[in-house]
């Protein structure tokens, strides 16, 4: 098969996928068949991709022309491959996830849920292979909208209040600003492609390219940058499965990585950094790395201080990027995948958490390790990569990062990098400790809750939402095999990170 | 041989139609009617366009009486362009029609009705077909006349008050259009349009002709319901029936906007008319306030009827601005805007005649869990509304983005941020209804609604159909607005 149909296959399997999800909707079984099987077939076309880029090639599919010069087109590049196969790789970890925690959870409405899921897919893989800035703006708003159903899933009136936060801020955003920001791009370069080396040399000077960038990176709101974040707590009110497959992985990332290509490739590293008034870019990053993580910090809500610790790594790749020299990009391209995997994995967990006991507070969580051993230990790994420790794959982002960071003398990047690892430890240590070393709090309550449950038993209602399970165990076997994997995932890259770390070198020029 | 005629069978065989209604008198007889014209209308205006691209401006003299003395009907590109999207909007209306106006009217005057709308498509079709300025005021007012009262056949009594605030306006507008064709006659001695424009800068500068020319911008902006003259238009309407609103709301502002382009690019094409007269300032800073106001009352609104009858206001205003700018760029977005606003609401109107047939109502309380009563019919709205609003892969974006990269051409930056503010302000309306619908539980008891009548849905689909197919694909569209912008602004026709 040609690169070309592998490439719009990749966006148009998931698209398949959601109608036959719909059309078998009926039978759950067949319906979670249909969402594995086109997993399993968007990694492997995403995978069948990877020799060719590899090899320095570039494929590229143009679908049709939608404004007069302006197509729709796809190209395959190194942070796109990277990007792609990360988040397929991924979404075949969260199908198998999200079949146990749905069906454990007793989420209504599923067959929506995993509908838009696929769409979401989509729309990731159209953002991750765009061509053109155009092509990556219609499939970034095509993924704001179809992951709305999923933020409000629940339907009540906070998800509703979430929803308006969520869509405001990202469709504000993105119409108020991006869309200003592309069309004057096209006004004064004439093209919107993505070209090595940036399409804006000499055509802009001075303040403009300043402002032109403050458009385009406020303008991504997915890209959470303060103060445009508020969307990215508002949206755990989701179930657990988009909470980790799109707002720790899809969602935030194409942000970043919408971020990342238009530096290298709209104005191009050595453009910006000769030009004097994107040096701003640097300090509202690190702030936003800071600020985030302070705020997780004092959350007792376990998804919400996971949400902010994401809005702080998602800077750290915007920081990355303003260092403005190459191998700061190859680190920020890193950290994409890095973060990735360890963030899921916290959320896999707070789901995998909620599942079995019923219990989203950080300050409840005292020996749950002993209960829930592989979910405890899966995030231990997550949170240890989140800060940085070998043997995880955070460590290799952030050692990148941190000797750009050094070798173009950025003291105040450094000093973000080491602020910041010491409040990720502040904010994920305690958790680790608390679940395997604290004895479990018996409260009056949960006493008398504890001898219903174990009256009741499993063959009770199953539905404990009024009180907590304290006879819990693990969560159903999905879930823990899923955790696992992408634990695993954070181990295995840390040993093994030249794949992606060759496409980051390669997206850089070579650095490094 | 018929080929020849066709500009001349464009208007007559509605024209012939009405009548016919008339006399036909059965409901199902008339509709039937009224169908086969309405596609056969679409036909003709299509085969004009392809011969007009193919072979540009075809001319045809009525009765063979040469221009200047007889009147001609002149096709170019914009003419073209707007009778297809006249002629589309009323064959897609047509099959719409049927169920709802049963709904809506009283059965022994339907044949009137479908007489009625009939005479309004020929008024329009006429408007962008002629080529002469005083008969381009017959056909105004046969449009105008016959809207008056399919305006007035709404349910409510109100529907009558609507009507009348029209029909004062409204001749007020004529009237203007009137005096100022009447003014250049006086000076030019014709009334042929490609006459006036060759003749016209002989005279540009003296006081009548200024005068005719704000004559004219007035009394077509009372037609077109630019900001602070469209007072008739959310009352008009909202209390109209379902079909009428959806029918006006893409056409009858649509071809009062071609008029404006007409007057402005055409018989005042060899002045430059823009450039010596604070016309274009005005009209630009009225566009921006229509925009900007227009979508700031709309979200106020709680008759969804009317909420949208405000964002016409708003549209108005992008359309307006697009001719304003008189570049290349800035035209083809105000012309191209035409059609796309045109699929949009008639589709959004058309979702909001579902939900009247079925529930009786459009205020925004009612439609309360329509999303899972109704989904196709909501779901049509939904996607209606993203257009509207402007996102991408879809034609309200296409129309967007030439707007703001005309405002970007020149340089005036605030305009494209108050073009992408206006927008985010239709989110917020857009968001409203759709809230209401998908998240607010169904109201207890009474009968659950179902899904409106599939010879409704399609017609509506259909549209929102386009409304996406030709986002995606939107160099065809613009082919044809950029082709009539660059001829338009070429100077003499």
């Amino acid at each position: 098969m040609s690169a070309e149909a592998t490439i719009l296959l990749a966006v148009a399997v998931p698209l398949v996928a959601a109608v036959l999800i719909v059309l078998t909707g009926s039978r759950p079984n067949l319906r979670e068949g249909v969402t594995l099987a086109a997993a399993v077939i968007l990694f492997g076309l995403v995978a069948s991709l990877f020799p060719a880029v590899f090899a320095g090639g570039r494929p590229a599919v143009v679908l049709g022309e939608m404004l007069p010069g302006l197509a729709i087109a796809f190209e395959v590049e190194p942070l796109g491959m990277l990007f792609a196969g990360v988040a397929s790789f991924l979404w075949l970890v969260t199908s198998i996830y999200s079949i146990g925690y749905m069906r454990a959870h007793h989420e209504k409405n599923q067959t929506r849920f995993y509908a838009y899921f696929a769409i979401a897919l989509s729309s990731t893989m159209g953002v991750a292979f765009a061509g053109n800035m155009l092509t990556l703006f219609a499939f970034y708003e095509v993924l704001t909208l179809c992951t709305f159903p999923l933020v409000t899933h629940h339907g009540t009136e906070e998800a509703k209040r979430a929803g308006r936060v969520y869509l405001g801020i990202l469709l504000g955003t993105s119409i108020g600003l991006q869309l200003f920001a592309i069309v004057w791009t096209w006004t004064i370069a004439g093209t919107l492609d993505f070209t090595a080396g940036g399409i804006l040399a000499g055509k802009a000077a001075g303040p403009t390219v300043g402002i032109l960038l403050a458009l385009y990176v406020f303008g991504i709101g997915k890209a959470a940058v303060m103060p445009l974040h508020r969307w990215l707590p508002a949206a755990m009110v989701a179930p657990t499965p988009v909470s980790a497959l799109l707002h720790a992985v899809a969602v935030v990332k194409v942000g970043v990585f919408t971020v990342l290509k238009v530096i290298v490739y709209i104005f191009g590293i050595d453009f910006l950094a000769q030009a004097a008034s994107g040096g701003w870019l640097l300090y509202v990053a690190g702030f936003t790395i800071v600020a985030a993580s302070v705020v997780a910090l004092r959350s007792d809500n376990l998804k919400r201080r996971l949400a902010y610790s994401t809005v702080s790594q998602l800077s750290y790749v915007i920081m990355a990027a303003a260092i403005l020299t190459p191998l700061s990009a190859m680190g920020a391209a890193f950290h994409i995948a890095a973060h990735a995997f360890g963030k899921i994995t916290l959320f896999f967990c707070a789901g995998s958490i909620l599942v079995a006991s019923h219990k989203t507070l950080v300050s409840e969580l005292d020996g749950i390790g002993r209960r829930m051993p592989w979910t405890m230990a899966a995030f231990a790994i997550g949170a240890l990569s989140m800060i940085g420790i070998p043997p995880t794959v955070g460590f290799v982002s952030k050692w990148y990062i941190l000797r750009a960071a050094m070798e173009a003398e950025q003291t105040f990047a450094v000093a973000v990098i080491v602020l910041s690892t010491l409040l990720n430890a502040a904010y994920f240590l305690p958790i680790v400790y608390a679940a395997f070393f604290r004895a479990e709090t018996a409260e009056p309550v949960a006493a008398g809750g504890r001898a219903r449950g174990a009256e009741a038993g499993d063959g009770g209602n199953p539905r404990h939402h009024g009180h907590r399970r304290e006879g819990h165990g693990e969560a159903p076997l999905t879930v823990v095999l899923a955790l696992t994997v992408s634990a695993a995932g954070i181990l295995f890259l840390f040993f093994f990170p030249d794949l992606p770390l060759a496409l980051a070198r390669q997206l850089a020029g070579g650095a490094g | 041989m018929i080929a020849a005629h066709l500009p001349a069978l464009q208007v007559v065989v509605p024209l012939m139609a009405a009548p016919l209604c008339v006399l036909l008198r059965r409901p199902a007889l008339a509709w039937a009617l009224t169908l086969a014209v309405s596609w056969v209308v679409l036909a003709i205006a299509v085969l004009l366009l392809l011969q007009v691209l193919e072979t540009g401006p075809v001319t045809y003299p009525l009765g063979n009486w040469a221009a200047p003395w007889g009147i001609e009907y002149r096709v170019d590109m914009v003419g073209a362009f707007v009778l297809v999207i006249v002629a589309a909007i009323g064959a897609v209306v047509t099959p719409f029609a049927r169920r709802s106006v049963e709904h809506e009217i009283p059965r022994d005057r339907i044949y009137l009705f479908y007489a009625m709308y009939l005479l309004c498509l020929t008024g329009l079709l006429g408007i962008a077909i002629t080529g002469d300025a005083f008969n381009l005021f017959v056909f105004l007012e046969i449009s105008s006349l016959s809207s008056y009262v399919l305006i007035g056949l709404g349910k409510e009594r109100r529907a009558l008050t609507a009507a009348y605030r029209y029909l004062i306006m409204g001749t007020l507008g004529a009237t203007f259009y009137l005096i100022g064709v009447a003014m250049m006659y006086m000076m030019t001695g014709t009334l042929n349009m490609a006459d006036l424009a060759t003749l016209m800068p002989a005279v540009a500068d003296t006081r009548t002709i200024l005068v005719a020319l704000a004559f004219l911008t007035v009394g077509i902006s009372l037609k077109l319901a630019l900001f602070p003259l469209h007072l008739w238009l959310p009352n008009a309407y909202t209390y109209a029936p379902s079909v009428v609103t959806a029918f006006l709301a893409a056409t009858g502002t649509k071809v009062a906007v071609y008029v404006l382009i007409r007057i402005f690019f055409t018989i005042f094409g060899g002045v430059e008319v823009f450039r010596i007269n604070l016309i274009g300032d005005v009209l630009m800073g009225l566009a921006i306030l229509a925009m900007v106001s227009g979508s700031a009352v709309a979200i106020y609104q709680n008759n969804v009827k009317r909420m949208l009858a405000y964002s016409s206001v708003a549209q108005i205003g992008y359309m307006v601005l697009g001719v304003s700018f008189a570049t290349v760029t800035g035209l083809t977005g105000g012309i191209v805007h035409l059609f796309n606003h045109a699929l949009i609401k008639c589709a959004l109107f058309m979702a909001l005649g579902c939900v009247f047939l079925r529930i009786g109502s459009v205020n925004i309380g009612d439609m309360a869990g329509l999303g899972r009563r109704m989904p196709v019919t909501m779901a049509s709205f939904v996607v209606s509304g993203l257009s509207l609003i402007g996102v991408p892969l879809t034609v309200g974006f296409v129309s967007k983005w030439y707007l703001i990269q005309a405002a970007l051409e020149k340089g005036w930056w605030p305009i494209a941020v108050l073009v992408l503010f206006s927008s985010l302000l239709a989110v917020i309306y857009i968001w409203r209804v759709v809230e209401v619908a998908y998240f607010r539980p169904a109201p207890e008891g009474g009968p659950a609604p179902a899904e409106a009548p599939l010879s409704m849905l399609v017609p509506m689909w259909l549209l929102t159909g386009a409304s996406v197919y030709f986002g995606i694909d939107a160099t065809r569209t613009l082919e044809v607005a950029g082709g009539a912008a660059a001829f338009l602004l070429k100077g003499t026709p």
